[in-house]
């Protein structure tokens, strides 16, 4: 780890104020940056914690039916405080990394950094969520912009997501083995108004909406519906842990198996 | 009623009160008054030709001590192999020079290339990234087969190819073995991989080095399995310092697994760098330098016939196994592929014929040395699938056809040169049928096949050779070391022991059990009796612990030693009891005449000892101590039958372990709770060979599989709970405490099992895989079922 200066702001304002130092880096949970430090795979000068923003934490309920979750709500917290409102991201939120991870970790800062593999993406896109920060409002089909990419600006910072809450959902995670991260990870959310198929951990573009089986579901909620749908290994990620066509067809059986949990 | 003292008892490991009250004290717990800090620079690159290090820049910054590179130990020897292997030829082994620091060309990435030494490890750090390199790079060679070819990229120039050996056992039997193949009824044939391990102990390696200038001595703390072997490699071969100026100190150490054993250019740096600089030098390793700089295990690519006769008896057995040794030679890596894998080829079987071929290659990756088991799960691994595939082709009952060709008699002597003394492989076969309700796998079938999961068992047996070695034999097969031991047992005026061991306790157990075996020679609480082990300058000698060697070789050493101080205590009681010492007998820490009840108890006797008030000075000298060096006899034999049972999702591939059973025979047996441990950590690292752990290169030879987001360790929920029973006990017949070793059983055991159970699961199925490579991960599996 290089040596860096540290800011602990305690409001909004004062982060992102914090933050318009060229060398300044938002930090949330740590769990992806710390390691990296550690590696010194980064050298940032300064690093602005967004630990302890008290705005920027907690779980609660709009009266639009909305989740809405502060940027740096830890994950062990959307595991206990989702569960009444919103039991699939909240079952999600439970079995991401370990521990440690969940304790530490925040939603922001998954959503901020976009790992490929990660959960949180691929809850944010088949909700239709938004992602609000101290600038703006952005819709989740427009914030994921390809693996480790997203429509934040510099020193922009996730302050809350709001998730419209589904009448029907499910997560299905299939672990890289090693990691335990998504090898792939499927999201299937039913609104009044339609499907959301959300898809993680296999595109070499990230997080994807598979729009057939969304139009498929949205006719016929249920997994008999994507029996005549198949998934092209073209654009997946082949690694060690498994080749493009696995994954591809694990996309497939892992829906089946959400939209059967959550029927 | 169990016993709660000595022998058979299940004492609870009381070194696990330091170790899990953090009160251990580990290498790189010492500090050293003044210290200084190495960090290694390490190539980030397979294979290039140093062309120049400027350490200019580097050398100004802050902290900096010193930096030394190939260059400083141009005149330092070799970092040294241990057993030199003759091949089929007559000709010796291909052995390359090994350099503290690479100083002609890196050859794996990891290859250290210069040390910085600064006041602070970060300074060291920084002051690396600071060092220029000029390299040309050069192609990499990683497939073994590739490195064979002729015109092949070398790793060492100066070498006539990548070849290290080509070795054939027994040579002579060649043509006999291709001879009774061609004749044969049937001939079953395998390919396969034995997937490359890395050894992951919690505690990665670190050295420290210490010189006192005034005494011109020098002390190494290391993490090592045996401190003695490090001392002779490093102080005869690379540094040249003679024995009584050199102590290496391995304190408690965090596991090994065999990755521990071999002596590390790390630890000759420190030690030199010590003297150079006349102040202590530490090194700790990073998770990932141990992923690139840790001896690795296994990596065989293997051929194996097994052929039987019209009745299906195994008539004989060829095999050919490129072993990859990576960059350079590793402390035991050319007795690996060869005595510890050769003369196992023969497993529980009355096979009459057996050619074994071994060509051991070089390749621009991480040296390949033992791991838990080394050679052993490589044999028993291709014997018994390959078993389990000839019965599926003819059709036969897996567990029959090994018990139709199991060895009965004893002693028996293989084909492949060793004598097994004893064993009951039909008992323990018996036995896991019991523990695993083989009877009632039909009916869980059904149940796993009612949830939609294909469900399958799979059976093996396995034999290792342990308790390494009998020194004249391992002399004459290459090894540049006797590998027998030593303990010396010190009894105090009061009558506590202190027994200095030569084995090296590092998760076995041996604080505990050793002291058990005095206790029930003498009759005494274990309480009273502590073992001194891992300190070259408190021990008499030793060659330390891998391969199941500590109980049969040094826990023989301390029974010779624990005899001698017997027979000299009867003497004594005999002259305080007015008797002879013949009629002397020692029961329950008591000596008493025999027929009489005139008695004295230990401590009056030892007191006795010390304090010779009364005490026949002119026939026995004062004091009670002795030491005993112990050469076996013959390796010992452990063996078993292990059964897995497991559920494979057909529609991702993913393999469930359901159940594990295992029947051991490890003879007799000292503490039956830590023999459970020792199996179970044994078969969960076998599962994680089976299922997830691989060490992966790219064809540069980058490591794919460099931290643990991508190297796949058994974690506690991929872990069955096992049954685990070692009632069959078949005691050695050449060691005093007839035990056989029980540390590798497990690792070498379980692989075999996983893998038969899940292509049994295939089959059951309809999907007619012949055979998946380890690890047999989900994407591996669905890919066998849909090919």
């Amino acid at each position: 780890m290089y040596a860096f200066e540290i800011e602990r702001p305690s409001s909004i304002a004062d982060a992102v104020a914090a933050l318009k130092s060229e060398e300044a880096q938002a930090l949330g949970g740590g769990q992806t940056l710390i390691p990296a430090l550690k590696q010194r795979l980064a050298m940032p000068e300064q690093l602005v914690s967004l630990a302890g923003i008290p705005e920027m934490r907690g779980v609660c309920k709009s009266d639009a039916g909305e989740l809405c979750i502060g940027g740096a709500t830890p994950h062990a917290v959307v595991a206990k405080e989702a569960m009444a409102d919103f039991p699939a991201l909240a079952d999600m939120a439970g079995h991401i990394g370990d521990p440690a991870v969940r304790n530490r970790g925040t939603i922001g800062g998954s959503l901020a950094n976009n790992d490929p593999s990660a959960c949180y993406p691929c809850a944010a896109l088949a909700t239709g969520a938004a992602i609000i920060t101290n600038a703006r409002e952005i819709a989740a089909d427009d914030y994921f912009q390809g693996m480790f990419s997203t429509a934040l600006e510099e020193g922009e910072i996730i302050t809350e997501v709001k998730l419209p809450i589904p009448e029907k959902a499910n997560y299905q995670k299939f672990v890289q083995p090693a990691s335990r991260f998504a090898l792939v990870g499927v999201m299937v959310a039913k609104y009044a108004d339609g499907v959301r198929v959300a898809v993680t951990g296999a595109s070499e573009n990230g997080v994807f909406r598979w729009s057939e089986a969304e139009a498929a579901l949205s006719a016929d909620f249920s997994a008999s519906a994507l029996d005549d749908i198949k998934t092209s290994a073209d654009g997946m990620i082949g690694d060690l842990h498994g080749s493009p066509e696995y994954r591809a067809h694990l996309i497939g059986v892992l829906t089946k198996r959400a939209v059967t949990a959550a029927a | 009623m169990p016993k709660d003292n000595g022998i058979g008892a299940s004492s609870k490991r009381r070194e696990d009160v330091r170790f899990l009250t953090g009160d251990g004290q580990y290498t790189d717990d010492i500090n050293i008054h003044g210290q200084l800090y190495v960090h290694f620079l390490r190539s980030d690159v397979a294979h290039a030709k140093i062309n120049a290090v400027n350490t200019e820049a580097a050398a100004a910054m802050p902290g900096v001590q010193r930096i030394f590179t190939g260059a400083d130990f141009e005149a330092v020897g070799s970092i040294p192999c241990g057993w030199q292997v003759t091949d089929r030829h007559g000709e010796p082994m291909q052995e390359p020079r090994h350099a503290v620091l690479a100083h002609d060309k890196v050859r794996h990435v990891g290859d250290p290339i210069a040390a910085v030494v600064a006041d602070t490890y970060a300074q060291a750090r920084d002051a690396a990234e600071a060092i220029e390199l000029d390299l040309t790079d050069l192609p990499a060679v990683i497939d073994m087969k590739e490195a064979a070819k002729e015109g092949s990229t070398k790793v060492h120039d100066d070498l006539t190819s990548n070849l290290c050996y080509d070795w054939g056992f027994v040579e002579e039997n060649r043509d006999a073995v291709d001879a009774a193949i061609k004749e044969a009824a049937h001939v079953t044939t395998l390919e396969l991989v034995n997937n490359r391990l890395v050894a992951n102990p919690m505690e990665p390696r670190v050295a420290v080095g210490d010189y006192d200038k005034s005494k011109d001595e020098h002390t190494l703390y290391t993490t090592s399995q045996n401190p003695h072997v490090i001392r002779l490699l490093m102080g005869a071969f690379v540094l040249g310092i003679p024995e009584h100026k050199l102590r290496v100190i391995a304190p408690d150490v965090g596991g090994g697994f065999g990755t521990k054993i071999f002596h590390y250019a790390e630890e000759a740096f420190c030690t030199f760098a010590a003297k150079e600089l006349k102040r202590p030098v530490k090194w700790t390793a990073s998770r990932s330098e141990a992923f690139m700089s840790d001896a690795q295990g296994r990596d065989h690519v293997t051929k194996i016939e097994l052929a039987l006769d019209a009745d299906n008896n195994f008539t004989a057995i060829r095999t050919e196994t490129y072993a990859n040794m990576g960059a350079y030679l590793s402390t035991f890596a050319s007795s690996v592929p060869t005595w510890l894998h050769g003369t196992l080829m023969a497993g529980n079987y009355k096979t009459p014929l057996i050619y074994v071929n071994v060509k051991a290659m070089f390749t621009n990756t991480v040296p390949v040395d033992a791991y838990r088991g080394a050679g052993r799960p490589e044999a028993t691994f291709q014997l018994e699938r390959v078993i389990d595939k000839a019965a599926r082709e003819l059709g036969v009952d897996p567990i029959a056809l090994r018990r139709q060709n199991y060895v009965t008699e004893f002693p028996y002597a293989t084909p492949v040169a060793v004598e097994y003394d004893t064993g009951d492989y039909h008992a323990t076969m018996d036995k896991l049928e019991e523990i695993a309700d083989l009877k009632g796998f039909d009916a869980r079938r059904k149940e796993s096949e009612a949830k939609g999961k294909l469900r399958g068992l799979g059976i093996n047996s396995y034999i290792e050779a342990c308790g390494i070695a009998p020194s004249n034999l391992v002399g004459q097969l290459g090894a540049r070391a006797g590998l027998y031991d030593a303990a010396t047992v010190r009894v105090n005026a009061t009558g506590s022991i202190s027994v200095m061991v030569g084995a090296h306790s590092h998760g076995q157990g041996h604080e505990t059990t050793f002291p058990q075996v005095i206790a029930e020679m003498i009759g005494i609480p274990e309480e009273q009796i502590d073992i001194v082990h891992g300190d070259t300058g408190r021990i008499p000698f030793g060659m330390g612990t891998y391969g199941s060697r500590s109980l049969a070789v040094c826990g023989s050493a301390m029974v010779r030693a624990a005899e001698k101080v017997i027979a000299k205590s009867k003497k004594i009681a005999a002259h305080l009891l007015e008797a002879s010492a013949d009629d002397i007998e020692l029961k329950d820490g008591k000596f008493s005449v025999a027929g009489t009840d005139k008695e004295v108890e230990w401590g009056a006797v030892t007191l006795a000892a010390y304090v010779p008030h009364n005490y026949p000075l002119e026939d026995i000298e004062p004091g009670l101590e002795e030491t005993a060096f112990y050469d076996p006899a013959n390796f010992t034999y452990p063996a078993g039958a292990y059964a897995c049972e497991v559920e494979v999702d057909p529609d991702t591939g993913k393999v469930t372990i359901e159940r594990f059973s295992a029947a051991d025979d490890f003879g007799n047996v000292i503490n039956p709770m830590i023999v459970d441990g020792q199996v179970h950590g044994g078969i969960a690292q076998g599962i994680g060979q089976a299922l997830l752990e691989n060490c992966s290169y790219d064809d540069t030879g980058q490591l794919l599989s460099a931290s643990y987001m991508d190297y796949a360790m058994p974690r506690a929920d991929d872990v069955p709970f096992y049954a685990v029973d070692h009632s069959c006990q078949t005691p050695c017949t050449h060691n005093p405490l007839g035990v056989k070793g029980c540390g590798e059983a497990g690792a070498i055991g379980s692989p075999p099992s996983v893998v038969n159970a899940v292509i049994d699961a295939l089959h059951s199925g309809g999907h007619k895989v012949a055979h998946i490579d380890m690890p047999l991960t989900p994407g591996r599996v669905w890919s066998a079922m849909n090919s």
